[in-house]
C-alpha cells in the first residue's frame, strides 16, 4: 500500500460512514451536515482521478449552495420525530426488499465487464501544464453542444415555471421606490418659517 | 532541500518518504503563511481603531507599549487584546448544541485560511499553484456560511437566529454577483490560474490592468466583498441596535475571538483578491527605473492596505443599509449589471480584427 492507495481509503472510510450518518441519525440538522461532508469526501475522491474541475465544481454547486439552502429549511421547520418514525417497521420489510434489489443489481452492473478493473485502468498522468477546465469546456461547446444547450434550456423552463408559480401580485404592500427617495431634495420636505419672537402674555 | 527529502526517504522508503517530505513542506509552508496573517490580522484591528478614531478625531488606544517605549503607545494594544481573549472563559449556553456550538467557529475559520493556499504573492512564490484556482477560492469562501448557519442555529436562542438567517441570506446573495464579476476578469485573462491572470494584465502601465476595461466589475466586486464581509455598511446580520450582535452574541473568550479572526482574515482575502484580479497583482504602477526597484512583494502589500483602508473608510463613513435594499441592490442591480457587462465583453472579443483595430482596445484584448 502506498500513500496514494492510503488517502484513497482513508476518503473512501469517511465517505461510507457519514453517508450511513445520514441516513441513521435522528437529528435531521445533523443529516445535512452528514452529508456536506460526504461531498467533500467525495470531492476528494475526484481530485485523486485528477478531475479537479468537477471535484472543486462539486463543493461550489452542492456545498456552497444547494446544501445551504437545505439547511435552512431544515433548520426552521419543527420536526417531530416520533411521528415520522411511527409506520417504521410496518413499511421495513418492503424497504428492505428495495434496498436488496438495488444493492443487487448495482452489484450485478458493476461486476460485468465494461465496469472491471481491466477495462477502467487509472488514467494517465497528465502533463503539469494539462488544464482539466480548458479541455472541458473545449469539449462542451463542441462535441456536446447540443445536449449542453438542451440541458441549459430545461434548467430555463425549470427556473421559469419556479417563479411563474410563487409569483404574486399582491396590491396591500407598501413599497418605496429608492431613485424617487434618492433625488428629494430639502426643499420638497422642509418649509422654514421665519417670525418674530412671541412674547407671554 | 533535497537532503531532507533523501533522509526522509531513507527512513520511510522512497514511496512513502516522499509523500511524508511533501506532507511537511507544506506544513512549513502553511505557517510560513498563517503566522503572518494573523499577525497582520491583529495589526488590523489596531489600524482599525486608529484610523477610525482619527477620522473621528479621537485618539484611539494609546495606553499599551512595547517594554515602555514612549513611540509605540497603543501598539501593544493587538497582544493585550490576544491574552485576554485567551484567558476568558468559554461559556457555553444550558440550552445550546454543545457539538455544533463548538464546530461553527471552526467551520467558520477553516475555509476563511484555506482559501490562502492558492494565493500567489510574487512570481514563482505560491503554495499550490492550481489550474483552477479562481474556482477553488469561489468554493472555499462559499463555505464560510455554515459556521454561521451553525452558530445562529446551536446557539438556541432568538436574537443568534436571526442574525444567522440575515448574515446567510445576505452572504448567499452577494455571492452571485461576485462569481459574475469574476467571470468577466477570466475571460480576459482566458485562464483560471491566479499567477496567469497577474500576468495576463503586464503592459508597461497601469492602464493595462483589468480594472480599466472592467471598472464596473470592479466596483461590483468590491461592494459584493464587503457585503459578503458583513460590514458597514452591510453589517445588518450583527445590527447591535436590532440584535444585540447576531449570530455570535452568545459566543465568549477564544470562541467569539475565532469567528472575528475569520472575519479579518477574509477582508484581507477579499482585498488580496481585489489587488490580484483588479489592480495587478504584484505588478509597479509603472514600468520605468524607479518603480521597477520596489519588489513586486511590496507592491502587492501597498495595494491590499490601500483597498483595506477602503474598508475601514466605509465603516466610518456611511451610515447602515436598510435590509430590503440590500436585497435589491444585490438582486436588482448588481446581477443584471454584471450579466450585461459579460454579453458586451463577449461581443467585444468575437469583433473582427479591422473593427478592433479602429479603436485603442488592443491593450486588452
Amino acid at each position: 500500500m502506498n500513500f496514494q492507495d492510503f488517502v484513497f481509503y482513508f476518503f473512501a472510510t469517511v465517505l461510507i460512514t457519514s453517508a450511513l450518518g445520514v441516513v441513521t441519525s435522528r437529528n435531521p440538522v445533523y443529516s445535512a451536515l452528514l452529508l456536506v461532508l460526504s461531498f467533500v469526501t467525495c470531492a476528494g475522491l475526484w481530485l485523486l482521478l485528477e478531475a479537479e474541475f468537477l471535484a472543486i465544481t462539486l463543493v461550489l454547486v452542492y456545498v456552497g449552495a444547494v446544501m445551504v439552502l437545505f439547511l435552512f429549511v431544515v433548520m426552521m421547520l419543527d420536526i417531530n420525530l416520533d411521528r415520522m418514525r411511527e409506520g417504521f417497521w410496518k413499511w421495513f420489510p418492503f424497504g428492505a426488499l428495495l434496498a436488496l434489489v438495488l444493492v443487487a443489481e448495482i452489484a450485478m452492473v458493476l461486476s460485468s465487464g465494461p465496469f472491471s478493473l481491466e477495462a477502467m485502468p487509472s488514467p494517465p498522468a497528465q502533463a503539469a501544464d494539462y488544464s482539466n477546465t480548458k479541455e472541458l469546456g473545449r469539449l462542451i461547446y463542441t462535441e456536446y453542444v447540443y445536449a449542453f444547450e438542451l440541458a441549459a434550456v430545461i434548467l430555463l423552463v425549470a427556473m421559469v415555471a419556479a417563479i411563474a408559480l410563487t409569483l404574486r401580485h399582491r396590491t396591500d404592500k407598501v413599497s418605496l421606490d429608492p431613485g424617487k427617495q434618492v433625488m428629494v431634495r430639502r426643499e420638497d420636505r422642509l418649509r422654514i418659517v421665519k417670525m418674530a419672537s412671541e412674547k407671554k402674555e | 532541500m533535497e537532503y531532507i527529502q533523501q533522509l526522509f526517504e531513507q527512513i520511510f522508503g522512497t514511496d512513502w518518504g516522499s509523500a511524508f517530505f511533501l506532507l511537511a513542506k507544506n506544513w512549513v509552508l502553511i505557517l510560513a503563511i498563517v503566522v503572518p496573517l494573523l499577525l497582520g490580522v491583529a495589526y488590523l484591528t489596531f489600524a482599525e481603531r486608529k484610523i477610525i478614531a482619527s477620522m473621528q478625531i479621537r485618539v484611539g488606544p494609546n495606553r499599551v507599549t512595547f517594554f515602555g517605549i514612549p513611540w509605540l503607545r497603543g501598539w501593544g494594544q493587538p497582544i493585550a487584546d490576544a491574552v485576554k481573549a485567551i484567558m476568558k472563559e468559554i461559556i457555553i449556553p444550558n440550552s445550546a448544541n454543545k457539538k455544533l456550538f463548538l464546530l461553527a467557529p471552526v467551520l467558520t475559520i477553516a475555509p476563511a485560511l484555506a482559501a490562502w493556499a492558492v494565493i500567489p504573492f510574487s512570481p514563482e512564490v505560491v503554495l499550490a499553484d492550481i489550474n483552477a484556482g479562481l474556482l477553488y477560492i469561489l468554493a472555499m469562501t462559499s463555505m464560510g456560511v455554515y459556521g454561521i448557519i451553525l452558530a445562529g442555529w446551536a446557539s438556541n436562542s432568538k436574537y443568534a437566529f436571526l442574525g444567522a438567517m440575515r448574515s446567510a441570506a445576505q452572504v448567499v446573495s452577494y455571492e452571485l454577483a461576485m462569481g459574475f464579476a469574476l467571470v468577466c476578469v477570466l475571460m480576459m485573462s482566458a485562464s483560471l490560474n491566479l499567477s496567469d491572470i497577474v500576468n495576463g494584465q503586464q503592459g508597461g502601465s497601469f492602464f493595462s490592468w483589468y480594472f480599466i476595461p472592467l471598472f464596473p466589475m470592479f466596483l461590483v466586486y468590491l461592494i459584493s466583498g464587503v457585503a459578503e464581509l458583513n460590514r458597514a455598511p452591510f453589517d445588518v446580520a450583527e445590527g447591535e441596535s436590532e440584535i444585540v450582535a447576531g449570530f455570535h452574541v452568545d459566543y465568549s473568550g477564544m470562541a467569539f475571538t475565532v469567528f472575528f479572526l475569520a472575519e479579518y482574515s477574509n477582508m484581507i482575502l477579499v482585498a488580496t483578491l481585489t489587488s490580484i484580479l483588479f489592480l495587478g497583482g504584484w505588478l509597479p504602477p509603472l514600468d520605468i527605473a524607479p518603480f521597477t526597484w520596489i519588489p513586486g512583494f511590496i507592491w502587492l502589500l501597498l495595494k491590499i492596505a490601500f483597498i483595506l483602508f477602503l474598508f475601514l473608510w466605509f465603516r466610518a463613513t456611511f451610515p447602515r443599509y436598510r435590509y430590503d435594499q440590500i436585497m435589491r441592490l444585490g438582486w436588482k442591480i448588481f446581477i443584471p449589471l454584471t450579466l450585461v457587462w459579460i454579453l458586451v465583453l463577449g461581443a467585444i472579443m468575437q469583433l473582427p480584427d479591422s473593427i478592433r483595430s479602429m479603436f485603442p482596445l488592443s491593450l486588452w484584448f
